[in-house]
């Protein structure tokens, strides 16, 4: 029941002249501007046998001091250690992940040390897929940790590859671009490092290893990008200490015999790894693991799950299935959360309850033993009261006595002194 | 009132402050240079940007789009008395690759003849909405494939001009409920039409009243106030919705005018040019629509109507009857399904306390 939309019928696309400056040449400049406010990602994992020097190449290859310590060798496996790095550059913000291999190459039995390494990047690549698949989703704000760059350190020894590291890269070439390098180049001599560079390249062509192709159809990068794939794999030098080369200071390794420059092309190919890996097509090593590596993987967990597309007659709308059973679980799960809450909301209102009534009881007899207290302190004040009643009406009962008394003897003064003077004028009189 | 930016610098703001201080690199490292990159494969692969143009006839849209894109997009403009005006309405989508400065464009344009011209227009925006819905549901089931495309073809509407005639005095009942109900879907940029059969004043006035309207409705036109990121983005979004709808007047005839050559529509009483900005706001639209929001429109169509719209369709979907032919999952005419208001996906500005004021 599609709406039946009109459409003249010259169909074909045709190139439109137009009349004047329409505007939209800012559109790279827009695109541009929106993505770096959200900021990049970038994912590099480093392979490699401990104290090849993976953390010193980062920290040069950056130009900064990332915190590590360096590992041991008495790993018992192999485990993935992940950092992640805000750095930010003129307007750009980079989110950097780099991963570490640590006990890569150290134990006695390396049958199964590529596993971990797999699993990392099958684990960052399903929960890239969890995400895609979720109904509510948010892409556009998802930290992508799925791994973009994987740079494989090969050991200098001058020889070939190991079949520790053929058996690594086979296994890692569908999942992850693979960027081979020779660490340590400063102990092998230049004689050597062409045939051992040739030999590692017709190693890795004989066995079928995919490494990461330079991308050469765009016209701008093409040429930088072919005449750098000829020097792969770069055998590159790492350090953060700098000493003063002429008169002014540069990274570089000292030794008794003469100093190795860094970023001197003659000495290592230091600055070719950091042309291709970060300022020419960091952005395609992104693309590629998003539209080849990721999408591999995505339909090859697909079809594990039973799902196909079918040919259009039938489509099934297979991932309708996943949906429903997500859903249910999750109105599920949503049903025994929701009774778990009644069940502790009761719980919690019993005790509250229980001490409620605890409270009542207390307030109760305190109530009750005040009242008693009132009622002897009423007793006392009522007793002491008559008491003091009764001193007053003894008192007064004293004083009306005496007062009587008074009057008597004033009368009988009176009288007395009446007498007296009786007495006198009858003196007088006489 | 100062015009909108001019430049082509678009509307996205400075990376706001990582919350982890970043690292100093000390001496460059090329990071920066991944914009370039990014630069060359957008070039590359070219832009895709699919408008939809709304209103009754007569109103000028395709007109309105030819002016847009300095080319003739439709062969001839609807005053062919030839042919009839449709009973019902159908949609025209053509499509034309333009190229400018290295930057390929490939553009599409719906013109939807018919609506709004029936005695009873009930229902006229089933089928707009039908086919909005049927191009996400396109993307849709190429997304889902086990095996699918480098590049899956993108022909989801991403703007909808709504054409408003200019009668002066406020939305009408039709206008109110296309707008309504598209706003939810796709992003929808009201403008008035013919805006040169009104005064400025008269404009004014009925620019302030379809405000109001709209905000009394709770209709969401673009940009919407949910999706400003941050704080730049709210002030410059801010003076574009102070200015919606914007009064337009299309013209594809060139006249002369002072000795320069301009676009405009001659009258007895005067040249309206089109692009002069004290006769008219095309201008402003044309800034809006390609100079500095297209990549912004695409992202929200993406993002978050294409998101809306796929929610709805996996929640639902599971209510259809199963079997052979189960599939073809179109949407029903009547419109989408409940959608829910637009979740807002982007971040807020930590200042954002005024978002809540309407509705």
């Amino acid at each position: 029941m599609a709406v039946a939309v009109g459409r003249p019928s010259n169909e074909e696309l045709r190139n439109l002249s137009l009349s004047g400056h329409v505007g939209f040449d800012s559109l790279p400049d827009q695109l541009v501007n929106k993505s770096t406010s959200q900021g990049f990602c970038f994912n590099i994992l480093c392979v490699g046998e401990t104290g090849i020097g993976k953390s010193t190449l980062m920290d040069t290859l950056f130009n900064t001091k990332f915190e590590s310590d360096p590992a041991t060798h008495n790993e018992p496996g192999v485990r993935l250690k992940a950092r992640s790095y805000e750095l930010q550059e003129s307007n750009v913000r980079l989110k950097l992940t780099i991963v570490d291999t640590v006990g890569f190459g150290d134990q006695i039995n390396k049958d199964d040390s590529y596993r971990p390494i797999v699993e990392y990047i099958d684990a960052q690549f399903e929960a890239y897929l969890q995400e895609e698949l979720k109904i509510r989703r948010s892409l556009f704000s998802y930290h992508d940790s799925r791994v973009h760059a994987c740079l494989y350190f090969i050991a200098p020894t001058g020889h070939s590859l190991k079949s520790l590291d053929l058996v690594t890269m086979k296994k890692l070439d569908s999942k992850v671009n693979i960027i081979p390098i020779i660490a340590k180049a400063d102990t092998i001599a230049k004689n050597e490092l062409h045939k051992f560079k040739s030999k590692i390249m017709s190693e890795l062509v004989s066995n079928g290893v995919q490494i990461y192709q330079f991308p050469t159809d765009e016209e701008t990068v093409a040429e930088i990008n072919a005449t750098m794939s000829v020097h792969l794999p770069f055998a590159v030098v790492g350090s953060t200490e700098e000493v003063k080369i002429g008169n002014k200071m540069a990274k570089a390794r000292q030794y008794p015999w003469g100093v190795v420059q860094v970023e001197n092309e003659n000495h290592c190919d230091f600055v070719k790894l950091r042309e291709m890996l970060i300022r020419v097509n960091m952005e395609d090593l992104r693309e590629q693991t998003h539209t080849r590596h990721y999408e591999l993987y995505r339909r090859c967990k697909l079809e594990e799950m039973g799902f196909k597309d079918t040919d259009p007659d039938s489509k099934p709308f297979s991932l309708q299935e996943t949906y429903e059973a997500k859903r249910n679980e999750f109105l599920g799960e949503l049903q025994k959360k929701e009774e778990e809450m009644r069940q502790m909301f009761v719980m919690r209102v019993k005790e509250k309850e229980a001490e409620l009534k605890e409270a009542e009881k207390e307030l109760h007899e305190k109530f009750d033993l005040l009242k008693r207290t009132h009622q002897e302190e009423k007793k006392k004040v009522e007793d002491k009261k008559k008491e003091l009643e009764e001193e007053v009406s003894n008192f007064q009962k004293k004083k009306t006595a005496a007062q009587l008394l008074q009057s008597q003897t004033q009368q009988a003064g009176a009288q007395q002194t009446k007498k007296d003077k009786d007495k006198k004028k009858l003196e007088a009189g006489l | 009132m100062e015009p909108m930016r001019q430049s082509p610098s678009p509307c996205s703001s400075r990376p706001s402050s990582p919350r982890t201080p970043p690292y100093e690199t000390l001496g460059y490292v090329g990071i920066d240079a991944v914009l370039d990159q990014l630069k060359i494969k957008a070039m590359k692969m070219g832009f895709e940007f699919n408008i939809m143009v709304v209103g009754q006839s007569g109103l000028g849209k395709s007109t309105m789009v030819n002016t847009l894109f300095k080319s003739k997009i439709w062969k001839s403009t609807a005053l062919d008395l030839e042919r009839p005006i449709p009973q019902t309405l159908k949609l025209q989508s053509v499509t034309h690759i333009i190229e400018e400065k290295g930057v390929k464009l490939k553009l599409t344009v719906t013109d939807t003849p018919g609506f709004g011209d029936q005695i009873n227009n009930d229902k006229c925006w089933d089928p707009i909405l039908g086919y909005i819905n049927q191009q996400y549901e396109q993307y849709l089931q190429e997304e889902i494939l086990i095996t699918r495309q480098r590049h899956i073809p993108d022909t989801r509407v991403h703007c909808c001009v709504y054409f408003v005639p200019p009668t002066g005095h406020c939305l009408r009942p039709l206008d109110i409920e296309f707008l309504q109900r598209l706003s939810q879907t796709v992003n929808v940029v009201p403008v008035i039409a013919r805006a040169d059969s009104l005064t400025i004043e008269e404009r004014e006035s009925f620019r302030r009243r379809i405000q109001h309207n709209l905000r009394t409705l709770c209709i969401e036109v673009y940009p919407q106030k949910c999706f400003d990121e941050d704080i730049n983005d709210r002030i410059l979004n801010s003076k574009i919705r102070d200015r919606i709808p914007f009064a337009v007047v299309g013209a594809d005839r060139e006249h002369l005018v002072n000795g320069r050559c301009v676009l405009g529509r001659k009258t007895k009483w005067g040249i309206i040019e089109v692009e002069n900005l004290a006769h008219c706001e095309f201008p402003l639209l044309r800034d809006l629509l390609i100079r500095s929001h297209l990549q912004d429109l695409k992202d929200i169509t993406h993002n978050v109507h294409y998101e809306n719209y796929r929610v709805c369709r996996l929640n639902e979907s599971h209510q259809l009857p199963r079997g052979p032919g189960w599939v073809n999952l179109a949407p029903t005419l009547g419109g989408p399904p409940a959608t829910p208001r637009p979740s807002k996906v982007c971040q807020q500005a930590q200042d954002d306390s005024e978002d809540d004021e309407e509705c």
